[in-house]
């Protein structure tokens, strides 16, 4: 404002020039802020239409006793439903338990190697293979389980079937872990350098560096990673569709098929009425599968926040 | 390699076994590395192998026949072209914009931290809750109907974190003194962000705009219910037209057309794994040749 009215004592041509470009610096300003606050909009907007189609349907006409408690998924027997969802959590929970069991270790390991040992070109190019690794889309890991995994475990255990548990679990590990060790890496970098040299000044080992000083500086970053791994196979659709023998059924063991949330929800959506039962049961499930990530998500920005390790 | 012989500096047998735990704890972290890595690049050269019989000019070009078990996935590319081309109109405005303002107008505060918050939601809310909104919003609130204009704009949403993120970091790594001086001649804000700030970020951008790129073409869930279909006749000639699309092409070959020659499942799957990890490469080799020319 104060530039204005210094300018306004000059001539007038160049008076209109600052004042369009006072206007247009107004205009850019609205349009980037609607811009910025998109993301918000977005997700609100996400959840409202999720919810227009579930929430009624989850207070009102669900039983939620069967619908926890119950493993029987009968969506379309007559006259009406049977929406047990308790094996398709157990589905979701097992496939990704298995996951994270395998990927965990290996990602700390790999973030741990490329972090604090690996040095100038091979870091490079390990980072790239990583990163190229977290670029395979689901769709293509799902044909991966079915076609080259499915045999491989017929044959080595000697089992019928081997869309189950334990290839879903290989899968969802194997895509969960390159964006894992990409988290973990950016918390174990995120330690400052001088932790490191105080510690090795002191006379300790590279190892003892890692243990003592760099982990437990890492450790909200660390557990960050993980949490992010877990809300990645948690949501991970079609890879569990193709990989996991999508029979409903609570399981007993890592040999066993069973059933998604989300591939639930991929494989009966096409088949169902708009606004019938299973139709906003489905609905219900995403509401579900919304929270659990948004929960997921928020813990893991607030370790991250609280310290040890910055999110990309 | 031999050890120093000074009296009383030689390493002591504490000194030795220590350096050989110290190899050892090495080998075994860049074992757990290699281990990542080996098991998909095995993956990947079987693929590769059973695909390839599968490609030639006629399998690009041609549309499939028989109930998809013969012919080319000509409508699937075009239909992934399409459905690509039309998220990023989309995407790439508004990811840009909310970078921006992110990078050259945000104050740290309640707002931003929501906003950040919704960025690494939007990224981290499942793809088939993504097709669920889709499908309410774009196919039936705004009447767009099973089009590409929905998958699309589904898609769009879904991949928008990427360009902002991406944006972002390029936007600030932009010295600080380049606005200073900008300003410090009368330049307005939007005049010092058009005139300086992007055009010395427009290449970084790129880059993102590449891996969302990536991002789109492999995504299968968001487009299921929203505007690609298992088969149609047609190449698209719009954007309310269904479509084929490639991602969708690979799960119906491989899980619904029954008597599927072994190879042709192969063969889509290597074609789009080709194009993902040629787009990324393109995005990486672009970042790389960018920090090496970096003026500042």
């Amino acid at each position: 404002m104060k530039e204005r009215a210094l300018q306004s004592e000059s001539s007038g041509g160049l008076e209109d020039r600052i004042d369009a470009a006072w206007i247009w610096d107004r205009i850019a300003r609205v349009v980037i802020f609607a811009g910025g606050v998109s993301a918000i909009v977005l997700i609100v907007a996400i959840f409202v239409f999720v919810a227009n189609e579930g929430l009624g349907f989850a207070l009102f006409d669900l039983d939620k006793g069967q619908f926890f408690g119950s493993p029987n998924w009968r969506p379309t027997t007559e006259p009406e439903g049977e929406f047990g969802a308790l094996a398709l959590m157990a589905g979701t929970a097992s496939v990704t338990g298995l996951a994270m069991l395998i990927a965990v270790p290996f990602s700390l390991g790999a973030a741990i190697y490329i972090s604090e040992f690996a040095t100038g070109r091979t870091r490079e190019i390990l980072k790239i293979l990583i990163e190229l690794l977290a670029a395979i889309p689901s769709v293509v890991w799902g044909f991966i389980g079915l076609t080259i995994l499915n045999p491989l475990i017929i044959d080595m255990f000697n089992v019928p079937v081997g869309l189950t548990v334990l290839n879903a679990g290989l899968i969802l590990g194997l895509m969960a872990a390159p964006i894992m060790t990409t988290i973990a890496e950016d918390a174990l970098k995120a330690v400052p350098e001088s932790y490191r040299e105080a510690a090795e000044a002191m006379g300790a080992s590279r190892w003892q560096v890692i243990r003592q000083v760099v982990l437990p500086s890492a450790k909200n970053g660390l557990v960050a990673a993980a949490l992010l791994g877990v809300g990645r196979g948690f949501g991970e659709t079609m890879a569990v569709l193709m990989a996991s023998g999508h029979a409903v059924h609570m399981p007993t063991s890592p040999f066993d098929s069973v059933r998604a949330l989300t591939a639930t929800i991929a494989a009966e959506l096409g088949e169902t009425a708009q606004g019938s039962d299973h139709y906003r049961v489905l609905f219900t499930l995403g509401i579900l599968l919304f929270l659990v990530t948004f929960v997921i998500n928020l813990l893991a920005d607030i370790l991250v926040r609280k310290g040890g390790g910055k999110r990309s | 390699m031999s050890q120093p012989t000074i009296e009383g500096f030689g390493a002591t047998p504490l000194d030795i076994r220590n350096r050989r735990n110290q190899k050892a704890i090495r080998l075994a972290f860049g074992a757990m590395t290699i281990m990542l890595i080996v098991p998909v690049v095995i993956i990947l050269a079987l693929l590769i192998a059973r695909g390839y019989p599968a490609l030639s000019w006629d399998f690009f070009t041609t549309h499939p026949v028989d109930n998809m078990t013969k012919g080319g996935i000509l409508p699937a590319l075009v239909g992934t072209l399409w459905l690509v081309g039309v998220a990023l109109i989309a995407s790439v405005p508004l990811g840009v914009a909310a970078a921006i303002y992110l990078s050259e107008y945000a104050s740290d505060n309640f707002l931003t931290r929501l906003i950040n918050l919704a960025i690494i939601n939007l990224a981290g809310v499942p793809s088939i809750v993504h097709a669920l909104f889709g499908l309410g919003a774009f196919v039936l609130f705004f009447e767009f109907g099973t089009s590409i204009l929905a998958a699309s704009l589904t898609l769009a949403v879904m991949t928008l974190p990427v360009v902002i993120v991406s944006t972002r970091e390029t936007l600030q790594a932009v010295p600080q003194s380049f606005r200073l001086a900008c300003w410090s001649l009368g330049a307005t804000r939007w005049q010092t962000i058009r005139k300086v700030v992007l055009p010395n970020s427009i290449s970084g951008i790129l880059t993102g705009v590449i891996l969302e790129v990536s991002r789109t073409v492999g995504e299968t869930a968001p487009i299921m219910f929203t505007g690609a279909v298992f088969f149609t006749p047609h190449l698209p000639v719009g954007v309310l037209d269904q479509t084929m699309a490639m991602s969708l092409h690979l799960y119906s070959v491989s899980t619904q057309v029954t008597d599927v020659p072994e190879a042709l499942p192969y063969g889509v799957a290597l074609s789009l794994i080709g194009m993902v990890i040629v787009l990324n490469s393109a995005s990486i080799a672009f970042r790389m040749h960018l920090r090496r020319t970096k003026k500042w």
